[in-house]
């Protein structure tokens, strides 16, 4: 049997990914940030799971507006880094797990999450920063020649409005629990949510941050997730600039982890070029 | 106030909805054609005649050759098929953001360092809170 033994929530800046593949990390604008990530590098090289779930948000880059799913699910062998508009990602082809990823769609969408099934994703930086940020091959995120972890990617439309309610994230964590839950093979699996925290990226209010309720948020994952369920969209991009509402992505790994959780670490940072960093590490109560 | 009224109510924020999802299909499906590198060079090769390819309104397509950032957002286009326009002429999100926030990079850049655009008196334009 498959057990969820770790959840794991970072933002996805692509400015984190640029300054991580031209060397910059231990600039002094750049090394609080990266040395913020170093206990969570540890915490998933102690882990060592054999899968990451990786819930991301595609950015109009393997899904245009011909074709917008509000959840998807990478069933292939490989994911290759996209050409985001400036070439890809000096990153490895993220390696899949096509028969997990079967399973989970079938499970998923039997239990009633209808949820596209995806052969062909190219991944941008949404998904590959955070792969760079927690497993590097070394403590100082340079890139590996081959990811450590096999990779399940989720994606939600968060581009498009309506994106799916927080509550609605939180039941496909559940959800997605339960089906690892009922998978043969013995594998621990670690789940990511990424994206947020507060960030707004366009018109006249960009650079919005509201380090207030990201924390309030931060405490809560553990403290009181039925609040968080129950935010509003218009709360997010209100409270937390129009591309805060990625964080709906960080309830699906919050949901996936069950009813009791440990937090085991947080780092919080301003500014990764647009946006308030945030990451939180959390296990399972035993 | 409606749903929709509370959005519009939310300063220098365009709410990437139906409307402007519509309204703004041929420009972002323009963006997203330069994810590919020959379409990067056929593009800056000759502007005008790539965009005719394209079926936008001359609003649009102004705002594309004269790289009226916030212009194009209030016409339809969403950021983050725009940051592919931005990427093929070298321009980062950091700096579509200054442009639209009408500073330079640089204030743009040290406004983040210093916080970033404070949540206070940017929540709402009729309460000004």
């Amino acid at each position: 049997m498959a057990r969820i033994v770790g959840g794991l929530a970072t933002s996805h800046v692509p400015a984190v990914g640029a300054a991580i593949d031209l060397g910059k990390t231990q600039t002094d604008h750049w090394k609080p940030l990266f040395d913020g990530y170093v206990p969570a590098q540890e915490w998933l090289a102690r882990v060592d799971p054999d899968v990451i779930v990786l819930v991301y948000n595609d950015h109009a880059t393997a899904f245009s507006l011909e074709i917008i799913p509000t959840f998807g699910i990478g069933v292939a062998e490989n994911f290759p880094p996209a050409d985001e508009g400036w070439g890809p990602r000096p990153v490895p082809t993220v390696d899949g797990h096509a028969e997990l990823a079967w399973h989970l769609s079938e499970s998923l969408i039997l239990d009633e999450f209808d949820i596209t099934m995806i052969n062909e994703m190219p991944v941008d930086h949404g998904l590959t920063v955070p792969l760079s940020l927690t497993c590097g091959k070394d403590s100082r995120c340079e890139a590996p020649e081959q990811w450590p972890h096999r990779v399940v990617p989720i994606s939600v439309n968060v581009v498009q409005y309506p994106p799916p309610t927080g509550k609605r994230c939180y039941d496909l964590g559940r959800a997605i629990r339960k089906a690892v839950e009922a998978y043969h093979e013995d594998l621990d699996i670690v789940v990511y949510g990424t994206g947020g925290m507060s960030h707004q990226l366009h018109g006249e209010r960009a650079g919005l941050i509201n380090s207030k309720w990201d924390t309030a948020f931060l405490d809560d994952l553990t403290r009181d997730p039925e609040r968080l369920k129950s935010i509003p969209f218009l709360e997010y991009v209100r409270e937390t600039g129009a591309e805060g509402i990625e964080l709906v992505m960080w309830l699906i790994m919050r949901g996936a982890l069950g009813d009791d959780v440990s937090e085991i670490y947080r780092h919080y940072h301003i500014p990764a070029s647009n946006t308030a960093s945030g990451l939180i590490v959390l296990e399972p109560a035993a | 106030m409606s749903d929709q009224d509370q959005f519009d109510d939310i300063p220098g924020t365009y709410l990437f909805d139906r409307h402007r999802s519509r309204q703004g299909y041929h420009l972002n499906m323009f963006f997203f054609s330069l994810m590919k590198p020959e379409n990067r060079e056929a593009f800056l090769a000759d502007e005008e005649g790539y965009l005719d390819g394209f079926p936008m309104t001359p609003e649009q397509r102004k705002g594309v050759l004269e790289r009226d950032w916030l212009g194009m957002i209030k016409l339809g286009g969403n950021v983050y098929y725009m940051s592919k326009f931005g990427a093929t002429l070298g321009r980062s999100f950091q700096y579509m953001a200054g442009a639209m926030s009408g500073v330079t990079q640089e204030e743009y850049a040290d406004m983040m360092k210093a916080g970033g655009r404070s949540i206070d008196g940017n929540r709402s334009k009729s309460e000004e809170n």
